[in-house]
Order: C-alpha cells, then structure tokens, then sequence
C-alpha cells in the first residue's frame, strides 16, 4: 500500500488541506473508491476504512491481481469532516456539485479538478454516496442513466438493489455523472445511514466492493455469495408522504415487507401527544428507505416503498 | 392587498407562508391588466431587493393614480432564511434557486417551489432580485442566459443598470427560478446588485427607477419616470477576467467596484496577519472595468477576489453605479 497526497493547499491559519489517496497493486488504473465529501458522512469514511484495511491485507498476502491497481481516497474534504460542517468551511460550497472542477477557478473548483484529474482514467469508479434526506437505507448501488450506464455490472456488487436514477439538472457536476461522461463506468453505493456509523452496512458494503473487484479479476478473493440484485428505477419507487408536521413514529424497518393500508407510521401531536395522523401503506412492498430524524415536515417523503410486481 | 400563495404546517405550532403584496391600478377598465412580478429573498442573506420592494410600493402609494395594471411583490421567498441569517433553508442546508421549478408531489421545499411558480405564471415581466452574496460587491447588473438574449436584453436595457452580462447556458442552472419562468413564457431578469446582509440605498434607488421605467412600457405605469442609463452589455465570455486568489491569506482591498483600471494597476493586497507579511500585491491582469472586488477579506486558495471586463474607460464611463437623479420624480 502507498500513501500518498493527491491534493493540497496551503491555508492561512489551518493545517495544509490534503486529499490523501491509497494506492494497491502496480499497473493499469483498474478501479477508484471515493469516500466521503461532506463533512457529515462519518459513515461513508467508515466504510472507506475499513475497505483500506482489508486491502491492505490482500495486498500482503499476494492478492492484489497483477498489473491491476486500485486507489482508495476515504476523504475528499477532511476540513469540513473536522469542524462537523456538512460544506465547504468558508462558502459553504458541496464538492460534489463541482466536478469536473477548474483548476483555476474557486476553491472547491479547483479540489474536484486537482482530485479528477487523478481518478478520471481509471476503468471502475466507486463512489460511497448520501443521500440529502435524512434516514436510513437499504445498501444498494445506484446508477445514472447517462447513456453510459452498465446495469449488469451494477449486479456484480451483489447487493440487494440496484437502482437507476434519470440525472437531474444539478446531478451534471457530480463525481458519478462526470466519472460517466469520461467513460469511467461509475456506480454510487449507499449504505445504511449518513452522519451515524453502522457497521453492518459498512460491512455489506466493503463485502459488496470486493466482491465486485473480485468478479473483474482485479483482486483475488473469495467473493461473499450476496443477492441476485433486483434492478429498479427510481420513478417506480413509491413515496409515502406526511399529511401533517409533529413527532414522527416509525413501526417498519427497512428492507421490511409491508401489506397494502398497513399502518407504517404516526404523526404525533408536539403540544396534546394525541395522533395526528396515520401513515399507511398505499402498496404492497418492500420498504427502501426509512425518515429516522424525531420530527417530521408537512408533505414530506417518510417512506419509499419498492412495489411488488403483481402476478 | 396581502396574499399567501403557499402555507405549510410546521411541526410546532408555527405555518410557514410565502406571502406576496398585489398593488392593482383603480382604472384598468376592462381591459387585461398587465402585470409585473418583483421576486427576491430566494438566498437569505441578500437583502439588497427587501428595500426595492419597500420603495416600489412607498412610490406607487404616493400616486396611486398613475397604477394602470398589477404590481406583484415577492419580498422573501425564502422566509426562514432571512430570519435566520442563511443563504440557504434552514434544516435542509439546500440552495433554493437550484430547486426549481419544483414539484407539487415533491417534499416540502419542492411542493413551495411549485407553488410559487404557479403563483408567478401569467407575469408579463418577473425581476428576481439577489445581491451577490457576503463575498462580493457587485455593480447593479442584469445576467442573462445566452438562450433567452433575445427576449430579455430589450427589458434589460430599460432596467437603469450598469452592466448586462450575456453567459453562457449551464445545466445546473436549469433548476433556477429564472431559467423554470422563462421557459414558461414569463420573461424573467435576473439582477444582482450590492453585497450580502446589507443594502445599498442608492443601488435599490437606482434599480426602483428601472422598474417603474418598465413599467411604463408594459402599459403598467402612467406617471412620470426617470431617463435610464445605458448599460454596458458583454456577449463575450472572453471579456471577463475572473481574479482568484493565489494563495490563501486575509485580503486588504485598495479599490472600489466600479474603478476602471489599467494593465497592471493595484487593486489590494493579501497579507499574512500571523507573520505580518504581504503575501502578494493583487494586480490587474488587463486593463478594464471592475465590476465585481471582494468584500469578505478571508481567502482561500482559488477564492474569487475580482471581475474585470476587458473594454475602454469610455465604455464604462459613469458606470460606478448608484443613482444619478437627485431629485426623484416620485
């Protein structure tokens, strides 16, 4: 394994700002795993971590294919992870709404592009993503029609879910769709949650990314058995919605299978503690993603539910 | 007359409302009013547009006679925002001019989106009025998407501002308030005067003259106006130096927006206060206009301390912004 800085600057009254990268095996650029590039996704970082650790094992043990070399870059922007914001410290300004970056441009510009330009050729892209609402996930990959999309590689992770997502305006200056656009074939993993570490996701994930290197023949490693992935679009994806605001109270889990009016959820009164309103189950499905913050907004998506195909 | 063109319920006992201002004129027959629509607050920290919507309003009550159609006024879109001193919402930490147009099915911030572009289709004229942002200081300007040039640098050229940049289309930018109006039909100026958190009286002044000049055109207005500028218009994207630092430090600015300045010329320095030296002397790479300089001393390396347009003094000449009536016809 080699340690190295991939990006710098030089700050006024902070340490040096530094993207470091980890670098396995020696030859063609074979695949790139990107963690974190807000400063609340502890998760993502975690998982990144824990990905360099069972790397660098492999790699000590010989099973680094040859000629195949693998880059692990867990922080994007360690600045904004210290300090506990989730942007860019001074203008509040999200990496990833940056890329592909202009070297001569604003900060951030020039982070996606000092960082792009040291991942933008290699043949597999990985990017351990979050999600801007708050909750919890069934791990999945999601991938952007572009045009450019593989959805039979998607499949190789073994993840439970692969899920393909038309790219909105502002989706144009991420990682994903620019790894795209430079024919890097490029896949976005969720996990579980965001600001908060779960390391059985972690772990799925990790297991997920080996598995698929493994499968490429990039790594040499018994791959875990995982799921025959179920590809869904996400327009298909049903989203269960709040009539009223209050205390939000959950009784489903992700990835539980629920029955067509069952109830999924209360809104609680904050002043009388009475129900305000039932949530209930418009299909018949699998719950994907799962509201986990105490209260909840008027009309806002709390639950997204994969249908179940009828007979 | 105040409306609420969208409410929500919040979770403790508080509704959220975006409200809007319709000054209507007492004798439009039965013709179909025209009708301007003057939107801003979007970002949370720009507040030059708060006083433009208070002086639209204080002028039109002092001759109510004069209104021949509708005047709609938006103050603040993004209500906690202003509040709560943020460019973005709050609780969200999302930008809400990337928003847009919105979705009525959408969460909360998408379902308000879509409501105010409801509320805003049919304006025969929208004005989206920001102020930078806490960094910079701005000229009063007009920007405009190249795709929509056409239709909107005749309004523009009405508007009494100094400079009307002509950019280039960006994807991002399709999410924007502006870009989701003017593809509906609804010619929409995208103006941007001033600094974040602060107002420039004489820049709201100046821009308040514009608006009842437009007014005038669009059959909404009867009484007097002022004569307007003529602004500085660039189509090139070539003409416009962007100015970033080189390296990270606390920048000490030496001149004003609105300078014009020749090849070479100091504009500030950025100095290092730990060690007390100057990191580096900040010149002008070509001679022009300045039309944006850097309020906010803090740097980052690649931070953007100015823009300079690349045309002949005497194209910018009196383009300092501000007002030029000192006696307001109004």
């Amino acid at each position: 394994m080699k340690q190295n800085i991939l990006f710098e600057i030089k700050a006024l009254y902070r340490d040096n700002f530094r993207v470091t990268g980890f670098s396995f095996g020696k030859g063609e650029k074979a695949a790139c795993i990107v963690g974190t590039m807000r400063g609340n996704e502890n998760q993502q970082l975690y998982a990144c971590s824990q990905l360099v650790k069972k790397l660098t094992e492999l790699e000590e043990k010989g099973k680094i294919a040859e000629g195949k070399e693998i880059l692990v870059i867990p922080c994007v922007n360690p600045y904004s992870m210290n300090i506990k914001k989730r942007f860019w410290s001074v203008d509040n300004t999200d990496i990833n709404r940056m890329f592909p970056g202009y070297s001569e441009g604003e900060t951030t510009q020039r982070i996606a592009a000092g960082v792009f330009e040291k991942i933008k050729h290699y043949q597999y892209g990985i990017q351990f993503a979050s999600f801007y609402m708050p909750g919890a996930f069934l791990p999945q990959i999601r991938v952007m029609k572009t045009g450019f999309e593989n959805v039979d590689l998607a499949k190789k992770f073994g993840l439970p879910y692969v899920v393909l997502q038309n790219p909105r305006p502002f989706d144009t200056t991420t990682l994903n769709y620019n790894w795209q656009i430079w024919e890097t074939n490029a896949f976005s993993i969720y996990t579980t949650n965001t600001s908060r570490v779960d390391k059985k996701s972690a772990r799925q994930a990790v297991d997920g990314i080996l598995t698929f290197l493994s499968k490429q023949g990039i790594i040499r490693h018994h791959p875990k058995e995982g799921y025959v992935s179920k590809v869904i679009e996400s327009c298909d994806l049903v989203s269960v919605r709040t009539k009223h605001s209050g205390f939000f109270q959950s009784f489903v889990t992700p990835g539980e299978e629920v029955d067509c009016g069952k109830v999924l959820a209360q809104i609680i009164d904050p002043y009388y503690g009475t129900v305000k309103c039932e949530i209930t189950s418009p299909v018949h499905g699998t719950v994907l993603f799962l509201h986990d913050e105490e209260m909840a907004y008027q009309n806002t998506a709390v639950i997204k539910i994969i249908p179940e195909e009828e007979d | 007359m105040v409306e609420t063109v969208v409410s929500v319920e919040l979770p403790v006992d508080e509704t959220l409302q975006i409200q809007k201002k319709r000054l209507t004129g007492s004798d439009i027959g039965n013709r179909e009013p025209k009708r301007i629509s003057i939107v801003t607050g979007i970002h949370g920290d720009e507040l030059e547009g708060q006083y433009v919507c208070y002086e639209v309003q204080r002028r039109i009550q002092k001759h109510p006679e004069y209104l021949t159609g509708i005047v709609d006024l938006y103050p603040a879109l993004n209500p906690f925002g202003i509040d709560s001193v943020t460019r973005g919402i709050p609780a969200f930490d999302l930008d809400m001019n990337r928003i847009f147009p919105g979705s009525k099915d959408g969460d909360m911030n998408e379902y308000v989106a879509s409501e105010i572009i409801r509320d805003l289709e049919g304006s025969d004229l929208c004005m989206d009025i920001h102020a930078s942002n806490i960094y910079l200081t701005e000229v009063p300007q007009i920007r405009i998407n190249e795709i929509t040039e056409d239709v909107l640098i005749p309004y523009a050229k009405l508007s009494n501002v100094d400079f009307v940049w002509v950019h280039g289309a960006s994807t991002v930018l399709e999410s924007t308030l502006a870009f989701s109006l003017n593809s509906r039909k609804v010619p929409t100026l995208v103006v941007e005067m001033g600094v974040g958190m602060r107002i420039t009286q004489e820049y709201g002044k100046q821009l308040v003259d514009g608006i009842f000049r437009l007014m005038k055109e669009l059959g909404i207005w009867s009484g007097p106006v002022a004569n307007v500028r003529k602004p500085v218009i660039s189509r090139n994207p070539d003409e416009v130096i962007f100015l970033n630092a080189p390296e990270s430090g606390i920048f000490i600015k030496d001149k004003n927006h609105g300078s014009y300045l020749k090849r070479e010329e100091h504009i500030g320095y950025i100095v290092d206060p730990l060690n007390g030296t100057m990191l580096c002397d900040v010149t002008a790479p070509e001679s022009g206009w300045l039309f944006t300089i850097r309020e906010y001393p803090v740097l980052d390396e690649g931070s953007l301390i100015a823009r300079i347009l690349k045309v002949d003094k005497s194209e910018c000449e009196g383009h300092e912004g501000g007002s030029h009536e000192t006696e307001y016809l109004i």
